[in-house]
């Protein structure tokens, strides 16, 4: 019998492994980010860079402060503060200050993930909680911050004194959002709405570097097709044949609902969020059901001109119950038993 | 043809490259055998012989103990030196007969079945020659035979797999059984169909093995009762829940059997195994196995006694090229790992994989970031994420009302999840705990009554 130099490892099966972890997952969505950053930079101007770097840098740095404070072992290195950053300074207006994002992302990550116990552990989005809780603190930042698109040509990519002490753009180069209730938005084409030459949030605009991402993750296969298509398919129904009040023609009404404001941005990049949203492809559709209906109704009725980052909360607090009555049939079993 | 599959499963590469041209072998028997007397599914047998008794091989050395409980016998001449724990695949010692070879190689007279006798054989005949010649399942669950053959009053069968699917990586022991002795594949599978009193037989095998389905596809064109079905390479296609839901679209229900959707179902190599017992009077003794991976020197299929050491099988392929650090009994899915290579091959061994360094995988898990990838994987539709949560924080009793129970630990989650979250070591940690529940419950009940 041989002597072995060293004694043998054992361990339960599987001995193999995927080359799936967590950072290229994460890596993945970065990467389908970069289209809608990129055209955020292009039409908004170089703050678009700074509060992009400034949202990223507070969260990272968040996390891994509470981390060591709470002596867990710090995990920025798995990408996942990286990408609340990102998403929650894609939902900021171009026209924010720069100390805005920090306390939506220490928000975002102190309330909204840490409290709850880190990645996997939350319940709600937490890019949107930071958007919500800024909403609510700083209204006038928030919803009065908005830039014409390519505003910086002639001032410099640069530039930085766009608004005044609370937020509100100069009016040379403020606009007003093609959803803005009161009063009239600037004059826009559907085209523009899809290349995103329009007023709104930095990521939001442009719908077609939002779906070239949302195509890649698809077929990277790191997001189901049932919640974008869930969502974007029940609120364009609702709105065709429903939303009369918000314009009076139905095919122009879909196209400007859909692809003006945040819904392509929260439908592919904030719904289908892994950790908040249901588990299994028939819950996703469910959810993504429930967000389109949440969106239509708010957006018909409530006060604001938005309505996705309420609806998917909404959603993220229906996901326990949706994932309990979404179990996949049992193997062997016919009938659809209640939890199996 | 359409190639058939169930729902699920992964794609982990095949690596049967190093040895599916590999002709089977003889290995060269060792000095001293090990038979464990559990070493299939069932209650453990009884030996039948004492220490210093001399047997010959082929001899029977351990008896039934129930209805489940299986036969086995010498596989080498010599005399029995020890009976008591030995060293295990399964880790810890158990109780194993010993024998030290003579060098001669005699075996017991052997009953060859004439043309006639095969003919007149009863379906009982066949049941009572294969409990008789020690046979259980080849791949891999190692459950005897004869249960298979006895279904209870009112389970009606209608249709015989041969299952030839062996979907672990780095396996190719059953494609060269099907390549090499095609004839003895039909012949077993139309005993055991004799056997349970069906006529429709299926040999059942996946795409990526051209030759086996090529020589199987002449040898059923004399048989009108038995076909041939290409699956899609899959893992893990070769699981019997899946392969027959693939081949019938049937479930088998949980806790359930095979029989009671209709259906038998053996891999190829039992069935070959049926065919030497009962047409050329051998007993279970040998078996195909596949030696390979990083740390083999020479990977190839040898054809092994039961009840030698791993290290001797590996000494027949040259022993290790690099320091071994993981040595697997089975395949690298769902075999075992080996604390010890004085660890004996066994009736249900198909496969010695030999890890070097580069291939061991020790990370670390992080929390689950339902993904939702292990959902999609796994094959009986379990939520794998939930489970593993549940059972990481100590629930078990909910995990069983989740379904825990119906999981077959085949790895298909484990493989996929990007946190590398051990959820087949929580399964096993949890069934074992459940038992422990199960038993306090009984014997509380026990005392109180």
């Amino acid at each position: 019998m041989p002597e072995l130099k060293e004694p043998l490892v054992v361990s339960v099966s599987p001995h193999f492994r995927g080359t799936d972890t967590i950072r290229s997952v994460m890596a993945d969505v970065v990467i389908a980010l970069i289209p809608a950053m990129v055209a955020g930079v292009y039409f908004f101007g170089g703050r678009v860079v700074w509060i992009l770097l400034i949202s990223v840098a507070a969260a990272v740095g968040t996390e891994a402060i509470l981390q060591k404070l709470m002596r867990k072992a710090i995990t920025v290195a798995d990408c996942s503060a990286i990408i609340t950053g990102i998403l929650l300074a894609l939902n900021l207006p171009p026209g924010a200050p720069y100390w805005l994002p920090v306390v939506g992302a220490v928000v975002a990550i102190a309330i909204a993930k840490m409290v709850f116990g880190g990645l996997g552990k939350n319940i709600f989005n937490p890019a949107l909680i930071g958007r919500a809780v800024l909403l609510a603190a700083y209204p006038v930042a928030m919803t009065k911050g908005w830039l014409k698109p390519f505003w910086w040509h002639g001032r410099g990519f640069f530039a930085s004194a766009v608004a005044d002490a609370q937020g509100a753009a100069l009016d040379a180069i403020s606009s007003a959002t093609p959803l803005v209730k009161e009063g009239a938005a600037d004059p826009f084409t559907i085209a523009d709405l899809i290349i995103g030459k329009v007023g709104g949030c930095i990521g939001e605009t442009s719908a077609l570097c939002i779906l070239i991402g949302g195509i890649y993750l698809l077929v990277r296969r790191r997001i189901l097709w049932q919640m974008p298509v869930a969502f974007i398919g029940s609120f364009a129904l609702l709105m065709a044949l429903f939303g009369v009040a918000r314009h009076p023609e139905p095919l122009d009404r879909v196209l400007v609902e859909v692809f003006a404001g945040g819904l392509m941005l929260g439908a592919w990049f904030m719904a289908t969020d892994m950790v908040t949203s249901p588990l299994t492809g028939r819950g996703q559709f469910i959810g993504g059901v429930l967000c389109g209906l949440l969106t239509f109704l708010i957006r018909l009725k409530g006060g604001y001109p938005e309505g996705v980052s309420y609806s998917i909360l909404l959603m993220n607090m229906a996901t326990p119950l949706i994932d309990r009555y979404t179990q996949p049939r049992r193997f062997g079993v016919k009938s659809r038993a209640k939890h199996g | 043809m359409k190639l058939k599959t169930f729902r699920g499963g992964i794609h982990p590469p095949e690596l049967k490259g190093l040895t599916e041209n590999k002709p089977l072998e003889k290995c060269p028997l060792p000095g001293k055998v090990t038979i464990p007397v559990q070493q299939h599914t069932g209650s453990p047998a009884e030996p039948v012989v004492k220490v210093g008794d001399k047997v010959l091989a082929g001899q029977k050395i351990c008896e039934l103990t129930g209805f489940i409980s299986a036969v086995h016998h010498a596989s080498i001449s010599g005399e029995v030196t020890y009976i008591g724990p030995s060293p295990h695949p399964l880790g810890r010692k158990m109780v194993a007969v010993e024998i030290t070879s003579d060098g001669q190689d005699q075996w017991i007279p052997l009953q060859k079945a004439s043309q006639e006798s095969l003919a007149s054989l009863s379906p009982e005949g066949i049941r009572e020659r294969v409990a008789q010649s020690g046979i259980v399942g080849l791949g891999g669950a190692a459950f005897p035979t004869q249960v298979k053959l006895s279904p209870p009053e009112g389970k009606k069968l209608g249709l015989y797999i041969a299952n030839g699917a062996e979907c672990e990586p780095y396996l190719t022991c059953d494609n060269r059984v099907m390549i090499e002795r095609p004839k003895d594949v039909v012949t077993g599978l139309k005993l055991l169909m004799k056997g349970v009193g069906v006529t429709q037989g299926v040999i059942a095998v996946e795409a990526n093995k051209p030759e086996a389905i090529a020589a199987l596809k002449n040898t059923v064109l004399k048989e009108p009762g038995i076909s041939l079905q290409v699956m899609k390479v899959k893992y893990p296609q070769g699981a019997e829940k899946q392969l027959i839901c693939a081949l019938t679209g049937r479930e088998v229900p949980p806790g359930g059997l095979p029989m009671d959707v209709g259906v038998a179902i053996n891999n190829v190599g039992t069935a070959v195994a049926v065919a030497d017992a009962v047409v050329r009077g051998r007993p279970l003794v040998e078996r195909a196995v596949t030696v390979a991976g990083s740390a083999i020197s020479e990977p190839k299929n040898l054809l092994v006694r039961i009840g030698t050491p791993l290290w001797h099988v590996i000494e027949q392929c040259g022993g290790f090229s690099k320091p071994p650090v993981k040595v697997i009994m089975g395949g690298p899915m769902m075999g075992v790992a080996q604390c010890s290579l004085d660890a004996p091959v066994i009736k249900g061994t198909s496969g010695i994989v030999a890890f070097a360094r580069e291939d061991v995988v020790e990370v670390s898990y992080e929390p689950c970031i339902r993904c939702g990838k292990c959902v999609t994987a796994c094959p009986v539709r379990l939520l794998p994420s939930k489970l593993g949560m549940l059972v990481e924080n100590s629930r078990f009793l909910e995990a069983k009302e989740d379904r825990l129970l119906d999981c077959m630990e085949c790895g298909s989650c484990v493989y996929v999840c990007p946190a590398n979250r051990p959820m087949v070591h929580w399964m096993k940690f949890a069934k074992s705990e459940l038992r422990k529940i199960a038993a306090r419950e009984k014997s509380e009940q026990r005392q109180s009554a």
